[in-house]
């Protein structure tokens, strides 16, 4: 066990676990932050994915020990109140149907669109492929990047 | 405080509401299949079971009791918004709460079938509309005017004349001491503000901001955390186990045996509670298990498909329809048919693995989770854990997938036993890998067609069907065929194919099974709308006309006819595959074309899927729209990209590295239509999926030639 100070969503949470946990289980187990979800443990889904300074990360694959003085984004931290332009469009196109890998796929799309305003077809693909949804709103999420992108370059 | 008034306080208390209101709930008497409305006091006046679906409050605070799971198929919205309509109310002025299982009180809450709507449409209108006419009435009577002077809008009785008005909260109190009425007018289709239009779901917002409890989602006070390390053989037994050095993990606090049913027979493992999840994992990661396999089968895939082959080519199987006599014909037949269609084991890989809190009390027990059918779990666990009905608490939370997996008993059970052996509330969480190699899983299924065409004209068609059946493992019958043989297939193929039947042969394997979405029609779908297209091939015939010459029946004719046009079936170009196929489901009929072509590599590439689906009567189309694109692409996954294969007993694929799921990149264009009609409602989770994949191999064929029998195939290599 070891003492880790965190920076989660602007706040900054210390927490006593082993080092090796990873994040994602502290977020869940420990910070009660459950909107990061487990999906396989093994960087294969992107239902974990948060934000290590603005980077999409896969939370089931990263210790906690590596995490440093480096800023952790959930899906909590985007907004307090859905406002997000990436949940704005969410809602507006209709995408979760179960909604647990949303969580993950919004963190991918907040990213992709940081770095790229305006992605093609052929970046959503590669920004949002190791994502899945059993669910199939894979047609809705294109959609909602794309309105996304719209809103944020209106504002911007 | 008289006593008949008990029941309902003791659901006003459970529930949490407020005990002045209006309640209105419905049950049904002795083996009649309509409703009757009644007040929540009056229940026990009765001698019934308290249905409290809907609950107005003094503050006009109107609260829905959900009381089917919500697992991304809408139940959540559909069924708010049924009862918002006739009950006149905004529906965003609707505070939903889930049921908790409890058979007497809601009926059956098992969500399969795709039977939220259709099984209860009718009933939740009318209980709406009657507190709706309650509420007038009271209106009325203070007004002294008559009912029909007055109407309801937007949780207010308006006096149409004077435009006097009262908000519903005023009028409940006046609106109890009425007798609920025997006949109410529901509205018109046409009239419909809420119903059929595409609403944003009310859990959406819950679902962005990461706010929507699911099962692993729960916490409550106390509560540890628990994994199990169970026998991979799927039922062996634990010889032994070593767990000192699971001990040794920080956090670890417990291990012990644990024996859970799997339908009647045992699967063993060894629990580790700890008081995280990651210590937990840990302390797994550390035991040493012993696992005794005695009298295990070790099956493999192999091994059952050439079993179920070879049954196909030897035995005629227990009928289960039979029009005509295919036999004759078919034996004076020289150029019949006579094809085999292999299906794969599939999991049902939800999203959110399995997991339960459960919360042992002693003599009562309180659970949360993912669950699919509360009732049942209700049932089940009083009776293994030998714990009074009543005093078992089942909560539904979201569920993160369901399918059909989350329908079943075992983790809640498991869950249970762990809680009482550790004497404290716990989480069981399922690793990815025990969720994917545990199963239940949807049985594999292996066909045999044979048919004949004569001028262009089917004369005889036989199917056989090989594979396990979901209902022995429940108990059912081994002499009467599978009932679901049938499952899928439109029916009104019967109308126009003289000589036709059906059968199956009973096929065992140790592998436990369980429904997937859309079930047997999954399966049955590809074999008997891929031997349509071989007939209609082999007839010379357009394939869409073929379906539209043999299912005469006017919906199936207008769905065909949409699907057509919506395509451009007639307009097809040289170089492009076109592919159809329709079927029949839990009530509703989808029809599909899908649209190949080769890619500037040789590959296949999907262009495009149409789908019109006639679902009858229907709540949302925008969850409609939903549902069908989310099977479309769970069936392209099933068709085109994994499968479980079983080697010396055990399950292969243990996580999405080798179950490999669809991505973004491999998703077609999917345009859905719904078929607009006033026909009772059938399903809308499943339907969809069934006709995608022959959709997709006749169109392969249609563009190559080749014709695909095998599922999964790989697209990249056709
Ligand atoms: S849980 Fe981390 S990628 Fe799947
Ligand atoms: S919405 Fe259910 S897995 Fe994506």
């Amino acid at each position: 066990m070891a003492t880790f100070k965190l920076h989660v969503n602007g706040k900054e949470k210390q927490v006593d676990v082993d080092p090796a946990t990873p994040v994602l289980w502290v977020l869940r187990d420990h910070l009660e932050l459950t909107g990061t979800k487990y999906g396989c443990g093994v960087a294969a889904c992107g239902a974990c994915t948060v934000h290590l300074d603005g980077v999409p990360v896969r939370s089931c694959q990263l210790p906690v020990a590596a995490i440093g003085i480096k800023k952790i984004t959930t899906i909590e931290g985007l907004s307090d109140n859905n406002s997000h332009p990436v949940q704005a469009a969410w809602i507006e196109e209709q995408v979760p149907q179960c909604g647990y890998c949303q969580s993950g796929q919004i963190m991918a799309a907040v990213a992709l669109l940081q770095k790229k305003t305006s992605p093609t077809d052929a970046d959503i693909d590669a920004a949002m492929q190791g994502h899945i949804c059993r669910c199939g709103t894979y047609p809705r999420i294109r959609e909602a990047i794309k309105k996304a992108s719209k809103k944020m370059s209106v504002k911007g | 405080m008289e006593p008949k008034d008990i029941s309902r306080r003791k659901f006003i208390r459970a529930t949490g509401l407020s005990a002045t209101a209006l309640t209105l709930g419905f049950y049904f008497s002795g083996e009649s299949k309509a409703s009757t409305i009644i007040k929540g006091e009056d229940a026990e006046n009765y001698g019934v079971s308290l249905n409290s679906w809907i609950h107005i409050d003094t503050n006009g605070k109107v609260t829905i009791v959900c009381h089917r799971a919500e697992m991304g198929q809408g139940a959540y919205q559909a069924i708010p918004q049924m009862i918002a309509e006739e009950l006149e109310v905004n529906l965003n002025e609707v505070n939903i709460i889930f049921g908790k299982g409890d058979t007497v009180k809601y009926g059956s809450q098992v969500t399969g079938g795709s039977s939220t709507v259709r099984g209860s449409y009718k009933n939740l209108l009318k209980l709406s509309a009657s507190a709706r006419d309650m509420l007038i009435t009271a209106a009325a009577a203070k007004w002294s005017v008559s009912t029909a002077e007055c109407f309801a809008e937007a949780g207010h009785v308006i006096h149409r004349s004077s435009g006097k008005k009262m908000h519903y909260g005023e009028l409940v109190v006046d609106a109890s001491k009425l007798e609920a009425p025997k006949n109410v007018q529901l509205k018109k289709v046409a009239d419909y503000k809420l119903i059929r239009k595409p609403l944003p779901r009310q859990d959406t917002p819950l679902k962005t901001n990461g706010t929507a409890v699911f099962g692993i989602d729960k916490k409550i006070p106390g509560m540890l955390y628990a994994m199990v390390e169970r026998n991979p053989r799927l039922r062996g037994k634990v010889k032994s186990y070593d767990d000192s050095a699971a001990l040794k993990v920080p956090g670890v606090k417990k291990v012990f045996k644990v024996t859970m049913k799997v339908f009647s027979t045992d699967r063993e493992g060894v629990a580790v509670v700890a008081d995280s999840t990651w210590a937990a994992m840990q302390g797994r990661k550390a035991l040493k298990v012993v696992w005794d396999d005695t009298g295990f089968e070790y099956v493999s895939t192999e091994e059952i498909y050439k079993k179920m082959k070879a049954e196909l080519q030897s035995k005629d199987g227990l009928s289960a329809k039979k029009q005509g006599d295919p036999d004759p014909v078919l034996a004076q037949q020289k150029n019949k048919l006579d094809v085999i269609y292999e299906t794969p084991y599939q999991a049902h890989a939800c999203m959110e693995p399995l997991n339960c809190v459960a919360h042992h009390k002693g003599d009562s027990i309180e659970i949360w989770g993912p669950i699919q059918a509360p009732d049942w779990v209700q049932g089940d666990i009083s009776q293994k854990m030998g714990i009074k009905k009543e005093n078992v608490q089942v909560n539904m939370t979201f569920l993160g997938g369901g399918f059909g997996r989350k329908a079943f008993l075992d983790y809640t059970h498991e869950a249970c036993l762990i809680s009482k052996e550790a004497g404290a509330p716990v989480q069981v969480i399922w690793t990815r890998e025990d969720d994917m190699t545990q199963g239940p899983f949807r049985p594999g299924v292996s066909y045999r067609a044979e048919g004949a065409v004569n001028n262009g004209e089917i004369t005889a068609v036989k199917f056989r069907m090989c594979g396990q059946n979901i209902g022995h493992w429940m108990g059912s019958k081994k002499d009467v065929p599978n009932d679901s043989v049938l499952e899928g297939f439109q029916p009104h193929y019967f109308d126009n194919i003289k000589n036709i039947s059906f059968s199956d042969i009973p096929f065992e394997t140790p592998v436990p099974i369980m429904w997937w979405r859309s079930v047997y029609a999954s399966t049955n779908g590809f074999a008997y709308e891929s031997f349509m297209d071989e007939l209609a091939v082999a007839a010379g015939k357009d394939p869409l006309a073929f379906r539209k010459q043999y299912l005469k029946n006017e919906r199936c004719q207008k769905l065909l006819e949409k699907v057509e046009e919506l395509s451009g079936w007639k307009a097809r170009k040289p170089k492009q595959g076109y592919g159809v196929a329709i079927t029949e489901c839990f009530s509703s009929t989808v029809a599909q074309v899908v649209k190949v072509s080769k890619d500037a590599t040789g590959k296949i590439k999907i262009d495009k899927v149409w789908a019109v689906i006639d679902c009858g009567w229907y709540v949302n189309a925008d969850t409609v729209r939903a549902q069908v694109e989310g099977s479309i692409i769970m069936a392209l996954g099933a068709a085109t990209n994994h499968e479980i294969h079983f080697k010396d007993g055990l399950a292969v694929e243990k996580n999405f590295t080798t179950y490999r799921m669809p991505r973004i990149n491999e998703i077609p264009p999917i345009e859905v239509h719904i078929m607009d009609n006033n026909e009772d409602a059938g399903g809308v989770g499943e339907p969809g999926l069934p006709p995608f994949t022959p959709a997709l191999t006749n169109a392969i064929f249609d563009l190559t030639g080749k014709r695909i029998r095998k599922l999964p195939f790989d697209l990249a290599k056709v």
